[in-house]
């Protein structure tokens, strides 16, 4: 049987209904991908709200200026500078997401998967790092220290501004 | 067909029964039983009843294909049972991967048979690949065939990437920080991309679920579509490549043989062969089982799965972008488009296009192996160090390098006088080997520190 074949773009009612399941099926599809989407989208486990993100990490005159204080539960390092500010260093190395260690003696954190280092403040001293350790917001209230783990920031290097005092 | 009927009613249950399951003879005994049989069974039936002749012997193929489909089915095997016993959370997966290898009789065994499985697959995909490079099994009806197995590839990557992290030991967790913390140099996207890669800034038991899912349903699902395209596409090629001489034409159907019994037994001796290697290999040599993971301790050094090793050394020597986005990126597009690029024709079948190609692409295999390691070296000593100062100037080494690879181009064709397209395929070969170097330099050649040091010196 020969059905009429109607014009090229002639709208037909045919024609619009085939269009129409088209765009139906196109919609099914991203309606698909955003489910897919919103099932895969990382949920941060951390957050401000956790009782457990802001680490009190004690009173200021419990840290000497010039020393490295490790913070395992918090995952960072809390750094009182010479001058007496502090800066709460994460311990991820900046080049591939390794553990960095405090090595006392060197007065430098050495990183043991490809050798980066970095001084008290987190910058740089040899590559392939090429970014200053992240930070986490430090705050100084009442005379005592607290980080805020669920924050990261990131930077490319060290800057006074960074330094948080009493 | 009514005698047929008539006569099984004649002979009882067990009989009609048998012959319900098994209407055909179950092993033939003449050609045309034999014939009848690749054709009614349905696994045979994937098979052609004939084929050509010249492409039977081992040294044509070395059965990498086969290989490749037997070490899956291996995977699929073992991966079915171990899923009984592991347990996908932090907490519970390290202690149920030592249980299995502890208590559960032979889990060691399956265990052992899995890793070498997985880790002789990545080897023989990649031996596949270059053979059907090497035999120009990519022109024509092949072509997009070509690009099915790099998807395949892929996936098995995926897969071999995504088991990396079960064990939930020092060496897997580490490997997985390194390898997801190259996703951050991204431009742009990088933060997003590895946030999705471990399901938050960190690995925690949301990446090991995605890992653990993805291992387990998304690449099997996969690889069983992607393999059975990819072979169905090979039965409308009419087989594998032909072999033959630069300059012959073969003029009409080529000489063939039966399917069974001349290729098939071969292919079972070969698929047993393997699986008793495998086998051997998984009882004299336990799959590693490092330390619990501890997030606060890397261990040094630190290293990717062996197969990253050779873009984790790129890391070393290039701008981040470079090693992490633009090298692999390009190589993956290139090797996409490879079929694509022009042809002369006649060149199919012909092991590395004619004399000249074999020529060229040898004397480039040969500079790739002698260079590569030179520039290492060079790069080590230059700089000081393992993370070289290099990576800090931004583009110049790429530069470098792509100056050296057009200098070779050019020297080959005044040496060897090879047209553009075996040009091409030096280029490819120089380009291949320097990966393999690379990755043997990454897994061997890397101590403390990623310092350049002798294998036997490594820890």
């Amino acid at each position: 049987m020969a059905t009429p074949n109607p014009a090229k773009g002639a709208s037909t009612r045919r024609g619009f209904l085939g269009r129409l399941w088209l765009w139906l099926g196109g919609l099914a599809v991203l309606e698909g991908l955003w489910i897919t989407g919103s099932i895969l989208k990382p949920r941060s486990n951390r957050s401000a709200a956790d009782d457990d993100a802001v680490v009190v990490a004690g009173p200021v005159d419990r840290f000497d200026p010039g020393t490295v204080t490790a913070f395992p539960a918090g995952r960072f390092y809390l750094s009182r500078l010479d001058n007496g500010g502090f800066l709460a260093l994460s311990r991820s190395c900046t080049h591939l997401g390794c553990t960095v260690p405090w090595v006392e003696d060197e007065g430098r954190f050495v990183c043991p998967c490809h050798a980066s280092s970095f001084d008290c403040r987190g910058e740089v001293l040899s590559p392939p790092a090429t970014r200053a350790l992240d930070l986490h917001p430090v705050r100084i209230e009442n005379g005592v220290v607290k980080v805020d783990t669920s924050t990261t920031i990131t930077r490319q290097a060290f800057a006074p501004s960074q330094v948080v005092r009493s | 067909m009514a005698d047929q009927d008539h006569e099984e009613r004649e002979r009882g249950l067990m009989r009609r029964v048998w012959r319900s399951v098994f209407p055909g003879p179950v092993i033939p005994a003449t050609d045309r039983e034999r014939r009848w049989v690749v054709v009614n069974t349905l696994l045979l039936h994937l098979r052609p009843a004939q084929v050509p002749v010249r492409t039977i012997p081992f040294t044509h193929t070395f059965g990498l294909g086969g290989m490749s489909l037997v070490l899956v089915l291996l995977l699929f095997a073992t991966g079915m049972l171990m899923m009984f016993v592991y347990e996908p959370s932090p907490d519970a997966a390290y202690a149920s991967v030592a249980g299995l290898q502890d208590d559960v009789l032979f889990g060691g065994l399956i265990r052992g048979i899995h890793h070498f499985s997985a880790n002789f697959l990545v080897v023989v995909v990649l031996m596949h690949l270059l053979r059907v490079y090497l035999t120009g099994g990519y022109h024509g009806p092949r072509r997009f065939n070509w690009v099915i197995g790099l998807a395949l590839l892929f996936g098995i990557l995926v897969g071999n990437f995504t088991g990396y992290l079960l064990p939930w030991d020092q060496l897997s967790y580490w490997a997985i920080t390194i390898s997801t913390a190259m996703l951050a140099y991204v431009p742009w996207i990088g933060e997003g991309l590895q946030q999705l890669a471990r399901g938050g800034p960190e690995i925690t038991d949301a990446t090991l679920i995605g890992f653990f899912t993805i291992h387990t349903t998304v690449v099997p699902a996969v690889l069983i579509v992607l393999m059975a395209w990819h072979f169905w596409r090979v039965r409308k090629a009419r087989g594998v490549v032909v072999p033959k001489d630069a300059g012959e034409v073969i003029d009409g159907k080529p000489e063939t043989v039966l399917f069974v019994p001349h290729l098939l037994t071969r292919e079972v001796a070969l698929a047993c062969l393997l699986t008793a290697v495998v086998v051997v290999t998984s009882m004299l040599v336990s799959a590693p089982l490092g330390a619990e993971a501890n997030p606060g301790m890397s261990p040094n050094p630190a290293k990717a799965p062996w197969y990253f090793l050779g873009f984790q050394e790129l890391l070393l020597h290039f701008h981040p972008v470079v090693a992490v986005v633009v090298i692999p990126l390009a190589a993956a597009l290139f090797a996409a488009l490879l079929p694509y690029l022009g042809y002369r024709e006649g060149i199919d079948g012909v092991w590395m296009m004619s004399a000249t190609g074999r020529r060229s692409g040898l004397l480039a295999i040969g500079f790739a192996a002698v260079a590569t390691p030179a520039l290492v070296i060079a790069d080590e000593l230059g700089s000081g160090s393992p993370g070289s100062a290099t990576g800090l100037t931004g583009l110049m080494p790429a530069v470098v390098v792509a100056v050296v690879v057009g200098v070779v181009v050019i020297a080959l064709r005044k040496v060897t006088g090879a047209p553009r397209e075996e040009l091409l395929q030096a280029v490819v070969l120089l380009l291949f080997v320097v990966l393999v170097v690379l990755t043997v330099i990454g897994i061997w050649f890397r101590g403390e520190g990623m310092a350049l040091v002798w294998p036997w010196e490594a820890t």
